[in-house]
C-alpha cells in the first residue's frame, strides 16, 4: 500500500484558453480527511474530477493508491463521487439507486441486498428504501448519495461540495455526521468546498487553491496560523493588513517599514531585504490598550467605531492613513458603558511580533 | 395607476383566482371572454358541422334528411381508402421510427459535442422550418425525377423523414439541454461503462423526450398533404391525397365520413401525448 | 475501437451527426440545388427541363412590368408601385400573407393571453381544446371551413329555409384571408400561449407601481419578454401562408391566385418546370429574407429593453 491514497504530478487541465488546473503537485495520505479549497473557479472542482475520471489531464500523472490512471475510464477506477446535485436517478428508488454500483459489479442478489440496507443503516435512512428521490428532502437525498458511493467499499471518496445545497443548520449537522463517518469507516474523503470554515472544522489537512494553482498544503493550524502568502492570510479568516518595504531579515523575523512606521513580524518564505511586503496580523491578536508596554509594534491611533457582539467587541481603529480591525473578547462581565474605549478617543495599537507575519504576494 | 409609494417585491408572485381584473370585471376583461369564446366558435363550428352531416342520409350537401352510418359503411367498405389509409400509417410509422432516431442523434451530437461547423448545422436544421412546403415538395419531385428513383413509399418515406427530422431535433435538443449531466457521471463513477450508462440512464431520462417527438413526427406525417402529393406515386396515395382527388372531383359525402374519423384519430393522439405530459409532471 | 472513441471525441460526434447531416444534404439541400440548376435551364421538344442555360426564367417573371402606382380596395386594401403580372402575384402573396398574419396575431393574442390567466385546471382544458385544432390535418380543416360556406352548404342552406337569397362566400380574396386565418390560429396561438404562461405577472404590477399605465406597462414589460412567442407564431403563420396552396385552391377556387398555388399549377397543369423552379427559388429567397429580417428586429428590440 502506498503511502499517498491519490496523488497528482505536475498535472495541468487546459479548457480551450483557460488553465483550470495548473501544475498541480500534491499527495494525499490514506485515511485522511482532505479538503480542497478555493473560491468558485479556482480549480478545486476540476482537480476532483480530474481524480475521479471525468477529465483527462492535458499533462502530468495521477496515481491512486499508488498506480498511474492513465486514461482509465472512471466505471473502472477505484473512487467514487458525492455530487453536488447528488445526481441521484431521479427513475429509480433510493435501494435500486444504492445497489447500482454493486449491480455494476455484478455482486449476487443476497449479497446487494444486504450491503444495501447496510449502508442505509450507515446513513440512518433504511425506513426509506422503496422511497423515490423526489419524495425526500434534501439532507435525505444528501444522504442516499453518500449511502450510494460508500456501499462500493471505494479506496477514495470524492466528495464536491457536499453540503453545498442544505440550510445553515442541517449544515452543521452534517458536518459533524461526515467526520464520525469518516473516522469509522477509516477510508480517504477527499472534500471540495469554498467555504472556510468547514474546511477548518473537518478536515485534517487542507489544500488552498487559486487560479489553478495550490498555493499551501496543510492541517488547520498550519494554514490559519502560518499562512504562506498574502491571499492564503486573506481568504482563510479575517486580517489586517499593512503593505510596506522589508528592511531587515534575522532569526526568522522580518522588518518592515511602513509610511515612516516600523514593524517586525514573522519572516515569511521569500521574505528578503529591499522587497515590497505586507504585514498580516489578525484582528483577535491585536490589542488596544491606555499606554504601551512595549516600544515594538506600538502606535497611538484614534478609535473610529466599536461595535459590542458579544463574545467580542469589535473596534475599528485609523493608522495614519488606514483602518485596522481589532477584536477584543469580553473577558470581563460588566455593564458599564464606559469600561472601553470610546469612538473619538486616542489610544495605542500593540502586537507581538510572533502575532504578525510579513508575507509576499 | 401609479401611487405615490414604491413596493418593493421580494416574495414570490401568488396566483389570485379569480384574477383581479375578474373580481372586478372591466371592459377589458369582458372584451378577453368575449374574443376567447368567439375564436373557439370559430374554430370548432366548422368541424363540429362537418360532423355532424357525415351522419347525414343524404347524399347531395347540407339539407338533413335523417341519421344515418351509411356513408362510414362505404369508407370502410371501398378498398382504395382503405388501401391509402395503410398506406398513410406505414409512412407515418416508418417516418416516425427514421426522424426519432436520426433527429435525437444529431441532438446529442449537437448538445454535447462542440466542433467548429456547429452554427452551419443550426442553420441548416432552422431552414425546414422556414422553407415554405410547397418548395420543398417540388425540390423532392424534382430530385426524385434526377436520380430516377420511382416515385411511391420509398420515396414518401424518405421525404417526411426530411420534414420531420428537424422537429424530433428541435424537441430532443430542449430536453437535452436540460438534461443534467451529472446522473451520467455518476453512473460511470458507480462502474457502468458509456453502452450501460446510455442504456439504463440517458435512455430511460429522456424517453418522455422521445415519446412526445414520436407522437409529433407521427402527426406532421399523417397530416401532411402538399409534399406528399408531390412525390407520391399511382397506387401510393396517402389518405390526405386521396381526400383530396375526392374533394376536388365535387361533393362526396364520404369525405365527410373519412374527415370525421381522421378527426378522431388526432382526438386520441392529443389525448396521449396530454396523459404522458401529466404523468411525467407527477 | 471503443478506446479510439473514448481518446477522440470529434469521432464520437461525427458518427451521431451522420445520419442527420446525409439527410439533410442528401434529400434537403441536393434538391434545393438541382431545383436552383433547372431553374435556369430551357425546356427540349418534350417539354423536360434541358440545356441551354438561360437567365430567360427569372427575365419572364419580371418581363412585363410597367410602373404604375395605384391603390385598390381588392384584397383589402392594396398598395402598388409597379405593374405586372407575375409581379402583382408574388405582391398580392405577400400582401394577403402579411394581412392574415396580423389578424391571426390580434385575435390569438388576447386567447392565448386570457388562457395564461386561467387556474391550471381550466388552462389545460383551454391547451387541450387548442391542441386538437394544431394536430388535426390541415386539409381536413380547411375543407370543413369550404364544407360550410359552400353555394349549398349549412349557411346557405340556412338562409334559403328562412326564406334568403343565399350569398356567395367563397372564391374571393375575403374568403382566402379567412381560410389562412382560420387554418393558422392554432400555430400562432400555442406559442403565444407558451411565452404568456411563463410571464411573471408581478412584473405588470411593478410597473405599474413605478409609474407606467396600462399600454405602458403591456408595450415596455410585457411585450419584449412575451416577443419570442409573437416571432415564432408569426413565422409559424406568415411562410405557410405565402406558399400556400390547400387554401388558395379550396377557399379561392383558383379565382384568387397566390404564388404557392400558381408554382404548383407550373408542374401539374402548365407542365414548365423550369419556371416554376424560378418562382420557387424567388419565393424561398423572399420569404427566408422575410423571416431573417423580422427575426433580427424583434431580437434588436429585446436588446435595447435588456
Amino acid at each position: 500500500m502506498s503511502e499517498f491514497a491519490v496523488e497528482m504530478h505536475n498535472v495541468t487541465k487546459v479548457f480551450g484558453d483557460v488553465v483550470a488546473v495548473d501544475h498541480v503537485t500534491m499527495g494525499i495520505r490514506q485515511n485522511e480527511f482532505f479538503a480542497m479549497l478555493g473560491p468558485s473557479g479556482c480549480g478545486k472542482t476540476t482537480s476532483l474530477r480530474l481524480i475521479a475520471g471525468f477529465e483527462r489531464p492535458t499533462t502530468g500523472e495521477i496515481f491512486i493508491d499508488g498506480k498511474p490512471v492513465g486514461n482509465t475510464p472512471p466505471f473502472q477506477r477505484d473512487v467514487n463521487t458525492v455530487f453536488q446535485s447528488y445526481a441521484l436517478f431521479p427513475h429509480m428508488t433510493v435501494e435500486q439507486n444504492v445497489g447500482f454500483g454493486l449491480e455494476m459489479k455484478g455482486t449476487p442478489h443476497a449479497e446487494l441486498k444486504r450491503r444495501v440496507m447496510q449502508a442505509l443503516e450507515l446513513v440512518r435512512l433504511p425506513h426509506l428504501a422503496t422511497r423515490y428521490p423526489h419524495q425526500m428532502s434534501g439532507g435525505q437525498q444528501q444522504r442516499v448519495a453518500l449511502a450510494r458511493a460508500l456501499v462500493n467499499r471505494p479506496k477514495v471518496l470524492l466528495l464536491d461540495e457536499p453540503l453545498g445545497a442544505l440550510d445553515a443548520k442541517l449544515r452543521k449537522e452534517m458536518q459533524l455526521e461526515l467526520k464520525t463517518l469518516q473516522r469509522e469507516i477509516g477510508i480517504t474523503f477527499v472534500f471540495v468546498t469554498h467555504d472556510q470554515e468547514e474546511a477548518l472544522s473537518m478536515s485534517d489537512r487542507i489544500a488552498v487553491f487559486s487560479r489553478g494553482k495550490v498555493l499551501q498544503i496543510g492541517t488547520p493550524l498550519e494554514i490559519y496560523e502560518r499562512p504562506n502568502c498574502r491571499f492564503v492570510a486573506d481568504f482563510i479568516g479575517e486580517t489586517n493588513f499593512i503593505e510596506g518595504t522589508v528592511s531587515e531579515v534575522r532569526n526568522g523575523f522580518a522588518v518592515l517599514q511602513s509610511n515612516g512606521r516600523t514593524f517586525v513580524g514573522r519572516a515569511g518564505e521569500n521574505v528578503q531585504p529591499g522587497i515590497p511586503a505586507v504585514l498580516s496580523v489578525r484582528p483577535e491578536k491585536v490589542q488596544l490598550v491606555e499606554q504601551p508596554a512595549t516600544s515594538v509594534n506600538s502606535y497611538d491611533v484614534r478609535v473610529m467605531s466599536v461595535a459590542y457582539v458579544g463574545s467580542d467587541t469589535r473596534v475599528v481603529v485609523r493608522l495614519g492613513e488606514q483602518d485596522i480591525d481589532v477584536w477584543e473578547q469580553n473577558s470581563v462581565s460588566t455593564l458599564d458603558p464606559n469600561y472601553f474605549f470610546a469612538p473619538g478617543e486616542t489610544a495605542w495599537l500593540t502586537f507581538p511580533p510572533e502575532n504578525a507575519l510579513i508575507l509576499t504576494d | 395607476m401609479a401611487t405615490e409609494s414604491t413596493v418593493v417585491y421580494l416574495g414570490e408572485h401568488t396566483e389570485t383566482w379569480p384574477p383581479r381584473e375578474l373580481q372586478r370585471p372591466s371592459l377589458g376583461t369582458f372584451a378577453l371572454v368575449a374574443v376567447t369564446l368567439f375564436t373557439f366558435a370559430f374554430l370548432y363550428v366548422p368541424i363540429v358541422v362537418l360532423v355532424f352531416f357525415s351522419f347525414n342520409s343524404a347524399r347531395s350537401g347540407a339539407v338533413w334528411e335523417q341519421f344515418s352510418l351509411r356513408w362510414y359503411e362505404r369508407v370502410l367498405s371501398n378498398p382504395r381508402i382503405l388501401e391509402a389509409a395503410m398506406n398513410s400509417l406505414i409512412v407515418a410509422l416508418l417516418a416516425t421510427l427514421g426522424s426519432v432516431v436520426i433527429g435525437t442523434l444529431m441532438a446529442l451530437a449537437m448538445e454535447r459535442y462542440r466542433f467548429r461547423s456547429q452554427p452551419l448545422w443550426d442553420g441548416l436544421l432552422y431552414l425546414p422550418v422556414i422553407v415554405p412546403e410547397i418548395v420543398m415538395g417540388i425540390s423532392l419531385l424534382l430530385f426524385f425525377a434526377a436520380v430516377r428513383l420511382e416515385r411511391g413509399i420509398v420515396t414518401l418515406v424518405i421525404s417526411h423523414i426530411a420534414f420531420c427530422m428537424p422537429f424530433v431535433y428541435l424537441t430532443m435538443r430542449a430536453r437535452l439541454a436540460d438534461f443534467d449531466r451529472s446522473l451520467e457521471e455518476a453512473a460511470q463513477d458507480l462502474g457502468a461503462n458509456e453502452w450501460v450508462t446510455f442504456r439504463r440512464i440517458t435512455l430511460p431520462l429522456l424517453m418522455p423526450g422521445i415519446i412526445s417527438s414520436a407522437l409529433l413526427a407521427f402527426t406532421l406525417s399523417l397530416d401532411d398533404f402538399v409534399i406528399s402529393f408531390f412525390v407520391t406515386g399511382v397506387g401510393s396515395q396517402t389518405l390526405p391525397v386521396y381526400i383530396w382527388g375526392q374533394i376536388r372531383r365535387g361533393v362526396t359525402p364520404e369525405v365527410n365520413a373519412i374527415s370525421t374519423l381522421m378527426l378522431a384519430l388526432s382526438i386520441i393522439l392529443v389525448l396521449i401525448s396530454q396523459l404522458l405530459q401529466r404523468r411525467q409532471r407527477v | 475501437m471503443m478506446q479510439l472513441f473514448r481518446r477522440h471525441p470529434q469521432l464520437q460526434a461525427a458518427a451521431l451527426m451522420f445520419p442527420g447531416a446525409f439527410w439533410l444534404i442528401a434529400f434537403f439541400l441536393i434538391p434545393l440545388a438541382i431545383m436552383g440548376v433547372i431553374s435556369f435551364m430551357s425546356r427540349d421538344a418534350l417539354g423536360d427541363p434541358a440545356p441551354p442555360y438561360t437567365l430567360n426564367n427569372y427575365l419572364d417573371i419580371f418581363r412585363d412590368v410597367r410602373f404604375n402606382p395605384s391603390i385598390s380596395l381588392d384584397g383589402g386594401f392594396t398598395v402598388r408601385l409597379i405593374e405586372g403580372l407575375y409581379v402583382d402575384l408574388f405582391w398580392r402573396s405577400l400582401w394577403l400573407s402579411l394581412i392574415s398574419t396580423v389578424i391571426t396575431l390580434l385575435i390569438a393574442f388576447p386567447v392565448a393571453l386570457f388562457m395564461a390567466r386561467l387556474p391550471r385546471r381550466y388552462r389545460n382544458l383551454a391547451l387541450f381544446a387548442v391542441m386538437i385544432p394544431f394536430w388535426t390535418n390541415f386539409l381536413v380543416r380547411t375543407y370543413a371551413l369550404q364544407f360550410m360556406l359552400r353555394g349549398n352548404g349549412p349557411i346557405n342552406t340556412l338562409l334559403r329555409a328562412l326564406g334568403l337569397a343565399p350569398i356567395e362566400l367563397l372564391f374571393t380574396p375575403t374568403a382566402v384571408m379567412l381560410g389562412l386565418v382560420y387554418g393558422n390560429l392554432p400555430f400562432m396561438i400555442l406559442p403565444l400561449y407558451t411565452s404568456l404562461e411563463k410571464f411573471d405577472w408581478t412584473m405588470i404590477e411593478a410597473a405599474q407601481d413605478l409609474g407606467a399605465n396600462a399600454w405602458q406597462a403591456f408595450r415596455r414589460v410585457m411585450l419584449p419578454l412575451v416577443s419570442p412567442g409573437v416571432v415564432a407564431g408569426s413565422i409559424l403563420t406568415f411562410v405557410p401562408a405565402v406558399g400556400s396552396y390547400v387554401t388558395v385552391d379550396l377557399m379561392g377556387g383558383g379565382r384568387t391566385n397566390m404564388i404557392g398555388y400558381s408554382i404548383a399549377q407550373q408542374f401539374s397543369t402548365i407542365a414548365n418546370w423550369p419556371f416554376g423552379s424560378a418562382m420557387a427559388l424567388l419565393m424561398m429567397i423572399v420569404v427566408t429574407v422575410a423571416a431573417v429580417l423580422y427575426f433580427r428586429s424583434s431580437r434588436g428590440e429585446q436588446r435595447t429593453i435588456v
